[in-house]
């Protein structure tokens, strides 16, 4: 098989970092590549050199077994190199088929020639079952359909090769099924598609080669059939990782965290929580499985006291906390693992050890009547960035120049350090790395072990499936279903977070 | 009382306040889809309407001013393209010093050449075509046949074509919404963001040309606050070409009125109140909410 992409002893530097060091990766033509490693390995950078976003200081690429020079997207574009950004590339007020065709407009006495144009992407969103509103605009359109769309500009401009960075990250499972699907399609078609990721069941699920990074390297190329998970993870960290979660049997006790018939309208009247009821008991995990956008963020700000519900009561070891603003229902014993750790996790201009006492500013130890205590608010940055494994391991770094997954541990130091008996975690793992998955894990499984009360509101299956003593799944406002335990298949719970199996109320009760 | 005021003179005046307010705003239009918040409007008029009268009373052609008018905005704006593109300095900075910049250098070279501080000698106007109706009212037909008159008109129109139905309107949104994107698909930010600029420049240039001839000469600080209000109308317009025309109508309807109004028996005060309230009023009651061009005002970066 001839390569269709080789990079060459690629070396990129930043500032001070080095993202690509001597990278040496050859892609056979006709074959899904996955590129796999840990957040800041490199996977994007070099793929973003590329493409034509950066300049290597070092090193050569060839195209379809020729020498070339990529200048700049331009280049790459016009010798068939498509890319799919993890952060999508499009302009939300225009339309879908004006974000198609931008950059490779066919126009008729400079005017757009958008009539011709629609024919031709109907004819290719036909061909690769690429189903999009042409006339709608991309502000109005979901995630799933906006990867399209990026997909179809990338096969408009007559891409061979397709890089698709993370694409699963912001997918359903079933929206995963359906892409997965059509890279198949895409490779019987003869293009050549290279796929970044950490999600290792995709990487044996799709690829025929599997590549992974460390610290900027090459660490091993091997074919995904002679291959396993466990043997990745250990090559992505550089030491062996636990992909399961292991966990003793359950101790539940009395219920802590009960929310009673919490019914929740929003400004525009539309109902987002309807009748929700569930308990947690000390010392075990409940999770909450669903699609995004079915109520399980209403539920968790309900909760934490950022909104107020319109009907049905939340309460915290007996007391009533809903009608509670959020300091009074953190000083109750609730802690929050937010599921936008920019926006609401932390304050990402500030520093590590600021960050580290959000919400705990006011207490006599960081403050006394007329100044912060530098000292003990520097002692307790050092000494969580100890326990939980903050890298840089430096109280004064600033917030942003964190890893994603630094940035959660931060976040789930800050809030477990507080002794809170209730704990709600919310997407804790998103775009966190493996290892920074398992320390996760393993402390989430740590403080339910210690009595805690644990509400686990993710999108991952497997982190669901993996950590929660019980399961409620959430579909249109309502909880759907609740398993007693986690012995449940994917598929099952997929059948409900999708609406097709199971439309009654439940109510998650009886610990 | 109503005919007087709504008469073919008062129509008159209404154009004559609206043709530099619509070429300016337009002018914002083009910057700030292109990204570039364009506060310099008012300095680029400014100098625009100085090399109209200079080039006019050198060489004793109409002509030759436009084409010195629209130079000396273009001059301008490039100032601050380089200011606010290439050197990604804030472009409101950038803006007010060339404003006041605009002040200074125009007094200046007034002294030098025409040594006064204040106003230049006077310049012959725009030829107008004979329209062959209304000569019972010269003015009001001089002005109507006035060929900026009609060159602002068919601005208005081709404007909304070019950044709504032609490629490099198509290209000129992106960057101005999201020039990370438009960079992917091979799209030269810097070079749609110079162009935005430099069209804005031309065309407030052209502005200030109109009022040089229209007042026959260049006095000191004649934009007078021009620039802002072409501004304001480009946002009442939500950023497009007919919305901001439609909006500086609005504005030049409102100042007419209250120059006719004046004198009429009702307190003055309440008389120089009317564009402002007229404006307030249409903001609040009939314009939807205005969203500005997603990078409008930020910088490009790019990382490497």
């Amino acid at each position: 098989m001839p390569y269709a992409i080789e990079l060459l002893s690629i070396t990129k530097r930043f500032a001070r970092t080095i993202a690509n060091d001597n990278v040496t990766l050859r892609v056979e033509s006709g074959s899904i590549h996955a590129l796999v490693g840990e957040n800041g390995a490199g996977k994007t950078t070099l793929m973003e050199t590329l493409y034509g976003l950066y300049q290597p200081d070092s090193g050569r690429i060839r195209i379809q077994e020729k020498n070339v020079s990529i200048k700049s997207p331009h280049d790459s574009i016009r010798l068939g190199i498509g890319m799919v950004h993890q952060h999508f590339m499009l302009v939300p007020p225009l339309t879908v088929l004006e974000n198609i065709v931008l950059g490779s407009e066919t126009t008729r006495y400079s005017l757009l020639d958008l009539k011709k144009t629609t024919t031709e992407i109907a004819e290719l969103a036909g061909r690769f079952s690429l189903s999009v509103p042409l006339d709608e605009k991309v502000e109005n359109i979901g995630v799933g359909i906006q990867q399209r769309v990026e997909i179809l500009k990338a096969i408009y401009r007559k891409a061979d090769i397709l890089v698709l960075d993370e694409p699963t990250a912001v997918l359903t499972p079933q929206e995963s099924i359906q892409l997965f699907r059509i890279l198949s399609e895409l490779k019987e078609e003869g293009k050549t598609i290279v796929l970044i990721t950490h999600k290792l069941n995709e990487v044996m699920e799709i690829s025929d080669r599997v590549s992974v990074m460390r610290k900027g390297k090459i660490v091993g190329e091997v074919e995904t059939a002679k291959t396993n998970p466990q043997e990745l993870a250990q090559m992505m960290v550089g030491r062996p990782v636990l992909l399961r979660v292991e966990k003793a049997e359950k101790k539940a006790g009395d219920p802590v965290l009960t929310v009673n018939d919490l019914t929740y309208v929003d400004r525009r009247g539309i109902s987002l929580l309807k009748n929700v009821s569930l308990e947690v008991g000390s010392g075990e995990i409940l999770g909450i499985a669903g699609v995004e956008g079915n109520g399980q963020s209403q539920l968790v700000e309900c909760i934490a006291g950022l909104i107020r519900p319109s009907a049905g009561f939340i309460t915290l070891d007996g007391i009533k906390i809903s009608g509670l603003g959020p300091r009074e229902v953190f000083a109750r014993g609730l802690a929050h693992v937010p599921e936008d750790r920019i926006k609401r996790g932390l304050v990402v201009e500030m520093d590590v050890k600021e960050n580290l006492i959000l919400g705990l500013h006011n207490q006599p130890q960081f403050s006394s009547r007329l100044s912060m205590n530098r000292k003990s608010i520097n002692d307790n940055a050092k000494l969580l960035i100890t326990r939980y494994d903050i890298r840089p391991m430096d109280p004064d770094a600033h917030a942003r120049g964190l890893s994603g997954g630094n940035q959660q541990k931060v976040i789930i130091a800050r809030e477990l350090s507080r002794n809170a008996q209730v704990i709600v975690a919310s997407q804790p793992t998103r775009g966190v790395d493996i290892g920074g998955i398992e320390f996760i894990h393993r402390t989430l499984v740590e403080a339910r072990d210690a009595g805690k009360a644990v509400l686990l509101v993710s999108a991952d299956l497997n982190e669901i499936l993996s950590l929660s003593d019980r399961i409620a799944v959430m579909y249109d406002g309502k909880i759907v279903k609740l398993f007693p335990d986690s012995k449940v298949e994917e598929s099952e719970l997929g059948l409900y977070m999708t609406g097709s199996k199971g439309n009654s109320q439940e109510k998650a009760l009886g610990i | 009382m109503i005919s007087q005021i709504f008469s073919l003179a008062f129509l008159a005046q209404t154009i004559r306040i609206t043709v530099p307010y619509s070429l300016a705003s337009l002018g914002g239009v083009y910057s700030e889809r292109g990204g570039v918040v364009n506060i310099a409007l008012e300095g680029i008029i400014l100098n625009g309407a100085f090399c109209a009268t200079v080039g006019t009373y050198y060489t004793g052609s109409a002509l030759f001013g436009v084409a010195c008018g629209i130079a000396g905005g273009l001059l301008t704006a490039l100032i601050h393209a380089v200011v606010s593109i290439h050197i990604k300095a804030d472009q409101i900075i950038s803006g007010i010093a060339i404003n006041l910049f605009a002040v200074g250098i125009t007094k200046f070279i007034l002294e030098i050449l025409f040594q006064s501080s204040s106003n230049s000698p006077r310049i012959a106007g725009l030829p107008h075509i004979h329209l062959g109706f209304i000569e019972s009212q010269p003015d009001v037909a001089n002005l109507l046949g006035n060929p900026l008159v009609i060159v602002t008109i068919l601005i208005v129109i081709a404007s909304q074509f070019i950044i709504f139905k032609t490629r490099f309107g198509l290209r000129l949104r992106s960057v101005g919404e999201n020039p990370e994107a438009a960079e992917t698909v091979g799209i030269g930010v810097t070079l749609y963001r110079y162009y935005g600029v430099l069209i804005s420049g031309a065309l407030a240039g052209l502005a200030g040309a109109w009022l040089a001839f229209d007042q026959h000469s260049f006095t000191d600080g004649m934009s007078a606050g021009r620039g802002y209000i072409a501004l304001a109308a480009m946002i009442v317009g939500k950023w497009n070409p007919l919305g901001a025309a439609a909006a500086c109508l609005l504005f030049g309807f409102a100042e007419s009125l209250q120059i006719q109004l004046q004198g009429g028996g009702l307190p003055t005060q309440f008389i120089q109140m009317i564009p402002y309230v007229a404006t307030i009023i249409v903001l609040a009651g009939f314009i939807g909410k205005a969203v500005a061009p997603g990078a409008d005002g930020i910088p490009y970066e790019k990382e490497n």
